[in-house]
């Protein structure tokens, strides 16, 4: 089992699994620890509800409206909660504004702190070993991994999550994007964009 | 502690693989696991930093041979157990069989999204004045403790700059091991490419950690 690709269980391994966990729901259950409508609502709320478009919302509008972006570099957490988003793992939110000259990437080298309301729940990749080892000591490799290359001027800026201090990251805005609604700047995000180790959408891409 | 978690600066992993279209959970048992971490520290009484050194304190092998969520798993199971909340011959058999312990609140579902949306913020008042300010410089100190810590090993011993002084804020070290919040300031620090790995390092690289005050000394 590599850690790259911790999904691929073994059937038995993976049925073994399955029946503990049940197992262990219905003992908590019976003993009147939990109660599973509210697990259900749990899983549908970061199934369904609590992702990546959310912060690709914030993005947007930092790129539209310019006393939103500098409310945003300001304090994040209360302009985050102006569009409805807060709360757990994004109690405390920076945002990092990128630019020609300074690139910025999250990771979480110790477990894998992530901003939930803006981006939902993390990616396996973020949370396996190649990412949280090599994030801080060569980040030029890792965003090579991700097909990014960027100028060799260009600092690069690696922020490591070991507060419950939250960081987004605001990507540049695509040229060519001039006029566009924030719902059409929205599309162009995403949530690599938001990491640090991906860049968003050019209105070519939305073109293929 | 000096565990398999600590992970910044090793070898040998191979490269980053992202998945292309990834969905949210892998396995309808990650769902449930999920769900259950989340809805059990209310009735179970632990807190964030108890969670963490649940899921790192066990044998590097053992935790780097895991996946995310089966960490997670046993993590819970742990807690459950040291609590007395749960049994081995329970989860066996898959139903209760000792009574329950008394709990002081579960999760309903007409909380769920009021406590997530509350969250656990961890500032706090403080009568104490920070001790550093931005610009100066520091050095993170060489600590070894073998219970749950939050400074990586890589930036041990090394010097950097404050960036920013975030705030007075619950302290991991002290409340993982259940003997209070005892909060702390706490600091974003920035070390140089160079600083922290040598001549290997890339000097275009800057990395911080945040930082609290005990972690750190005047450089």
């Amino acid at each position: 089992m590599a850690p790259a690709h911790e999904h691929d269980y073994d059937h038995s391994e993976l049925s073994e699994t399955q029946l503990r966990v049940r197992a262990l729901e219905t003992v908590l259950t019976e003993k009147g620890y939990v109660d599973p409508a509210a697990l259900d609502l749990l899983i549908e709320t970061y199934e369904k509800k609590v992702g990546p478009r959310n912060g690709a919302r914030v993005v947007a509008k930092a790129w539209a409206d310019p006393a939103y972006r500098a409310r945003l570099f300001r304090e994040a957490t209360s302009a985050i909660a102006e569009l409805g988003y807060a709360g757990r793992q994004g109690e405390y939110i920076v945002a990092l504004e990128n630019t020609r000259k300074r690139h910025n990437m999250v990771v979480c080298t110790l477990c894998s702190c992530y901003p939930w309301p803006v981006l939902g729940l993390p990616p396996v990749w973020y949370k396996s070993a190649p990412y949280r080892s090599r994030a801080v000591s060569d980040p030029r490799g890792v965003l090579k991994d991700f097909g990014v290359t960027l100028p060799p001027d260009t600092e690069i800026r690696v922020w490591d999550s070991t507060s419950e201090i939250r960081y987004l990251v605001i990507p540049m805005r695509p040229a060519g994007t001039e006029g566009w609604s924030e719902d059409r700047l929205a599309e162009l995000v995403t949530r690599d964009s938001m990491i640090g180790t991906g860049l968003p959408k050019s209105p070519k891409d939305m073109a293929k | 502690m000096n565990g398999a978690q600590d992970m910044g600066g090793m070898h040998g992993f191979g490269p980053v693989e992202p998945e292309s279209n990834e969905p949210v959970f892998h396995a309808e048992w990650e769902k449930r696991a999920f769900a259950l971490t989340q809805a059990m520290p209310m009735p179970g009484q632990w807190n964030i930093d108890m969670v963490r050194f649940a899921r790192e304190n066990r044998n590097p092998a053992e935790y780097l041979a895991m996946s995310y969520y089966q960490r997670w798993l046993v993590a819970l199971e742990t807690m459950l157990k040291e609590r007395d909340l749960v049994s081995d011959d329970e989860i066996v058999v898959g139903h209760a069989l000792h009574p329950p312990e008394p709990v002081k609140r579960t999760l309903t579902p007409g909380d769920v999204l009021k406590v997530l949306h509350r969250g656990g913020p961890t500032e706090r008042e403080t009568n104490t004045a920070a001790q550093f300010k931005a610009g100066d410089r520091v050095r993170a100190r060489n600590i070894n403790p073998v219970t749950h810590t939050r400074l990586p090993r890589y930036v041990r011993g090394h010097v950097g700059v404050i960036e920013r002084v975030i705030g007075c804020h619950v302290f991991p070290d002290s409340n993982a091991r259940g003997t209070g919040e005892n909060p702390q300031w706490l600091y974003t620090v920035r070390f140089g490419g160079r600083e922290l790995w040598g001549p290997e390092g890339d000097p275009s690289t800057q990395v911080s950690v945040d930082a609290w005050e005990p972690y750190l000394e005047r450089a």
